[in-house]
């Protein structure tokens, strides 16, 4: 790692920016094929009910109409999962999601879907389909969906997890737990044990851009599918899964993203789309609405949480203790098993037991969101940390120093940590003038640790040297916030070309072998191996090829700043050659100059953060507001430190939302009552100061340049920071999110 | 459903749409006329993606029909631009890393620039303010409202 | 012999167990022998785990070495957002 390097560290300009600050971009919903139909999905407004009939005679004779589909357009599939986002998905669970089969199990479940000549005359059909529902009682709180007398969503559903496995169906899916040691013997160890109970409620991930898609399918079953999605490959095998197609006859382009933070590696339209246009013989585009992406697109689960600590006088941590049920929305799948696996993976603990349940209720279906899990059982966790530290009178970062997770810690989901900067940032924190700054009256500062595991998965990568002697790098990750600069950075940085020189690319599902989806933030280290793997291939080829230009032996060839050179005995005996003039000449020894990588990224590494924020409460009005908010994450190694940086901002002002104000509110009557932006708030520009960053570097020793993956960490630490401020604020201990202006007012009026 | 006639001038040429009377002004330019730089977000006229300037106001275009447009002189992203280069704007969201997918960021150039027609030296709780109607999710703000400075800076110098 | 740590609620499909005794020296051959002596962890198998060997994370990953001298950890896949 102590290579002089030209351009990984380094900030330049991303080489899609100016197609993005120009408009030119092409967007999921900015693409349209000649003939292209409208389509529109028809939702349910029941939270749970049987679906009796659905009668779409009438809107099939509406002029322009030209296709409509329901349950009866797709076969029914078996108990099968499928690794997809952050967890396995259950396609007898995927057909039912993207179309109702028996029953509604959330408002805006899809029930039917047309397509028209034009979107009115879609929007006009909808409303011809005749649906006749039997109305069932729902159930929207976790803790009652697990009650004996909750109304049952699904009557096959048996808790896996437990021995023996119930014979009675209930609306717990799974029952997860990790640990180890014996925490009754950790807590009676104790001096001080701190116990309480936290909810959260789901929020959404909140992408600007709505799920779009255009899909055409002609008369033989040849597809093509253009959509916003931060895995095509997926796509792709979902919807030849569901529609009975080969993964050959499908190719999926993925366009740019307009966000997704794990939303988006689930599938909803595509598989309708193309079923739409199976049925009509001409392209269909869908669009979801801002209100359809907040009822029927994965929010990340609302939960439940209890968290109980113990430590001793002088500061160590005896034992840790949770119990984590999380709703998983219509059908199984909340990330109750990674966030179990994270709650305590901060610390280096002999004691410790995470138990979590998957638990369906009459909501959306639950897709990742960042850290999918780790957000709510950490906030749980590093809120008691925050009140241990307090009572035992020990500074709160020197009292995560004390138990921190280090290199060799056996961590709480089971293996040793290998190098980790866990202690860097809480140091750093300790050090940054941030952490010494005064406080006025009704401010208060809170400090927090995050975790995320980070992956790696199926990678294909594909460069070509051209014949100018630039290079070409085809990746198979979406590109969700400047992964190609950094493609291109590594990239460059092996051949020794100058940036511009080098262009990345994403390439379509039939351009490249299966590449996993860019989520587990993963992609500039996966995509990133693999490119590095494909520019040695590329270079190893170029050295073959001079050895037979000179017609010495491919091993006296060696290559040294972006030249072949003979090397050895033969040193110096032919004048060096430069990656151009070997290009130049590639026809005339071999053909084209490429090289590939294909691979299953292990070595993946975990990141770590420390925040600190300062915020302000409003007496009067409840209101919260953020003064001061600083993030210290190990980066492994920043390739782009400018789009670290953003991923550290980002992160943290996503979990300020969390934190203070987002939130589905439903009604009594099972319905969401703010499925849009003005009543579900996220933090705009004048909600939040400037976001201070500090990056560290602990690069992964199992990643070309050190990279770990740093997008999802920073989401994790803000929700516990925040109340821990306010504690320290206002001396009360807020454990129900989010602390919104009315719970704060609430609390101070108590 | 009855079609209206519009005439309306985007980005200094002069356009004519048989428009669907309830169809907006964002409508019209996406779909109608191949305009796609400008976004859609919500519909609702509460994330800013869509903004345009209007007859030199800054409007959310998902909340304007059609109609409303007829006579009128429409500015978008894809006028912004000078013939050569990039408005300082653009260059400075490029230079500082100000957008991560990039859908909000038409909206919020669109915004900044009407923002800077009018207060050449605003403070950064201005430019946090005037921009509040533009929803970002992926940078927390932090480099759009420094690339906003930034090019206030050199637009002033210059 | 290598010494298995199998985490989470692996040890329902192994008789209670959660420490193991198996001659492997590959993660495949681990595998094979794994679901040869306990049939039940066979889906879950199938369906994605996770090795850690001297707490590196393996995902897919059949022809990674192990042996007596490493520690082993089965676990859940692991992905994200």
């Amino acid at each position: 790692m102590d290579q002089k390097l030209e351009h990984v560290g380094k900030r330049p300009i991303r080489p899609d920016g100016v197609d993005k600050v120009t408009g030119r971009a092409k967007f999921g919903a900015d693409f349209n094929l000649p003939g292209q139909l409208h389509g529109r999905i028809l939702r349910s407004p029941h939270p749970h009910a049987r679906l009796v009939s659905i009668d779409t005679s009438e809107a099939e004779k509406l002029s322009g109409v030209k296709a409509v589909v329901t349950r009866d357009d797709f076969n029914d599939q078996e108990m099968k999962l499928v690794p997809a986002g952050e967890l396995m998905v259950n396609y007898h669970d995927l057909v039912r999601n993207i179309m109702a089969r028996e029953k509604v199990l959330y408002q805006g479940h899809a029930v039917a879907a047309v397509a028209a000549t034009r979107a009115s005359i879609a929007r006009r059909a909808l409303k011809l389909i005749k649906v006749e529902y039997e109305i069932l009682p729902h159930v929207l709180d976790v803790e009652e969906a697990m009650s004996e007398d909750a109304p049952l969503l699904h009557d096959w559903m048996h808790t896996v997890g437990v021995e023996p496995r119930p014979e009675k169906p209930s609306n717990i899916a799974k029952r997860v737990e990790f640990g180890h040691g014996d925490v009754d013997k950790g807590f009676a160890e104790a001096d001080v044990v701190i116990e309480r109970t936290f909810n959260t409620q789901p929020v959404h991930q909140g992408y600007i851009e709505p799920h779009a898609c255009v899909a055409s399918m002609s008369e033989d079953g040849q597809s093509e599918v253009w959509c916003t999605t931060q895995g095509h490959f997926q796509v792709r095998g979902f919807c030849a899964d569901l529609l009975g197609l080969d993964q050959s006859s499908i190719r999926v382009t993925a366009s740019e993203i307009g966000g997704g933070f794990g939303g988006k590696t689930a599938v909803y339209l595509e598989p309708v789309a193309l079923a739409l246009s199976r049925k009509s013989n001409r392209p269909v585009k869908l669009v979801m609405s801002r209100s359809e992406v907040f009822l029927a697109s994965g929010p990340a689960p609302g939960a439940k949480v209890q968290v109980k600590i113990g430590a001793t006088r002088d500061g160590k941590i005896t034992a840790g203790q949770a119990v984590l049920k999380y709703q998983a929305g219509g059908f199984q799948g909340s990330p109750v098993q990674p966030g179990a696996m994270c709650a305590f993976a901060p610390y280096d603990l002999e004691n410790v037991q995470a138990i979590g349940f998957d638990v369906v209720t009459n909501r959306p279906k639950t897709a990742a969101y960042r850290a999918p899990g780790a957000p709510i059982s950490e906030f749980a966790v590093e809120s008691v940390i925050d009140e241990l530290a307090k009572k035992l009178d020990i500074d709160p970062l020197d009292f995560r120093l004390k138990n921190a997770a280090r290199e060799g810690s056996k961590s709480s989901y089971g293996p040793k940590f290998g190098p980790i900067g866990l202690v860097q940032t809480l140091e750093k924190a300790k050090a940054h003038d941030h952490y010494q700054a005064s406080l006025g009256k009704d401010q208060g500062r809170g400090v927090a640790s995050g975790f995320w595991f980070n992956a790696g998965g199926d990678t294909c990568v594909n460069l070509t040297v051209n014949g100018d002697g630039t290079a070409t790098v085809v990746v198979g990750t979406p590109d969700i916030g400047g992964s190609r600069a950094s493609m291109a950075m590594m990239a460059a940085e092996e051949l020794n070309l100058p940036l511009d020189k080098v262009k990345a690319v994403i390439g379509d599902t039939a351009a490249l072998g299966f590449n996993f989806v860019t989520g587990g933030s993963r992609a500039t280290f996966a995509s990133g191996m693999a490119t590095v793997n494909a520019a040695k291939a590329a270079k190893a080829e170029m050295c073959r090829r001079a050895a037979k230009i000179w017609d010495i032996p491919e091993e006296a060839v060696e290559w040294e700043d972006g030249s072949v050179k003979p090397a050895g005995e033969n040193a110096g005996e032919f004048e060096p050659m430069s990656l151009k003039e070997i290009a130049a000449l590639a026809p005339k020894t071999g053909g084209p100059i490429v090289g590939m990588s294909q691979i299953n990224a292990q070595g993946a590494a975990p990141s770590f953060g420390t925040h600190i924020v300062d915020l302000e409460v409003d007496r009067e009005t409840g209101r919260v507001t953020i003064l001061r908010y600083t993030v210290l994450q190990d980066a492994g190694r920043a390739i782009h430190p400018a789009y670290v940086e953003g991923q550290f901002q980002g992160g943290a002002a996503q979990g300020i939302g969390w934190a203070l104000n987002e939130e589905y509110i439903y009604n009594e009557d099972g319905l969401l009552e703010n499925p849009n932006f003005l009543d579900y708030r996220i933090p705009v520009a004048s909600d939040l100061p400037m976001i201070d960053t500090v990056i560290i570097e602990e690069p992964n020793p199992r990643h070309p340049y050190g990279v770990r993956g740093v997008g999802e960490t920073p989401i994790v630490p803000p929700m516990a920071a925040i109340a821990n401020a306010l504690e320290n604020a206002l001396g009360i201990r807020f454990t129900d999110l989010p602390m919104s202006p009315p719970k704060v007012l609430a609390a101070l009026d108590a | 459903m009855a079609r209206q006639h519009v005439t309306t001038e985007i980005n200094g040429d002069t356009y004519e749409v048989l428009c669907e009377v309830d169809q907006t002004l964002l409508d019209v330019l996406r779909d109608e006329l191949n305009m796609t730089g400008t976004k859609e977000g919500c519909g609702t006229g509460d994330c800013g993606a869509c903004s345009v300037m209007l007859n030199d106001r800054l409007v959310c275009s998902c909340l304007v029909l059609a109609a409303e447009a007829d006579g009128a002189k429409v500015e978008t992203i894809e006028g912004m631009a000078p013939h050569e280069g990039l408005h300082p704007l653009q260059q400075k969201f490029l230079e500082h890393a100000a957008l991560q997918c990039g859908i909000c960021t038409p909206g919020f150039l669109v915004a900044a620039k009407a923002l800077l027609d009018k207060n050449p030296n605003p403070t950064e709780t201005e430019v946090r303010y005037w921009l509040a109607g533009n929803l970002c999710r992926c940078t927390g703000y932090d480099k759009i409202i420094r690339a906003v400075m930034d090019a206030a800076e050199e637009l002033r110098a210059s | 012999m290598v010494h298995i740590v199998l985490g989470g609620q692996l040890k329902q499909y192994t008789g209670g167990q959660n420490q193991l005794e198996i001659d492997a020296s590959t993660i495949h051959q681990l595998f094979v022998r794994l679901e040869k002596r306990f049939p039940e962890l066979g889906p879950h198998i199938e369906g994605g785990l996770a090795v850690a060997i001297d707490g590196q994370i393996y995902q897919d990953s059949w022809f990674e070495p192990i042996s007596d001298e490493n520690e082993i950890h089965i676990l859940p896949q692991i992905a994200g957002g």
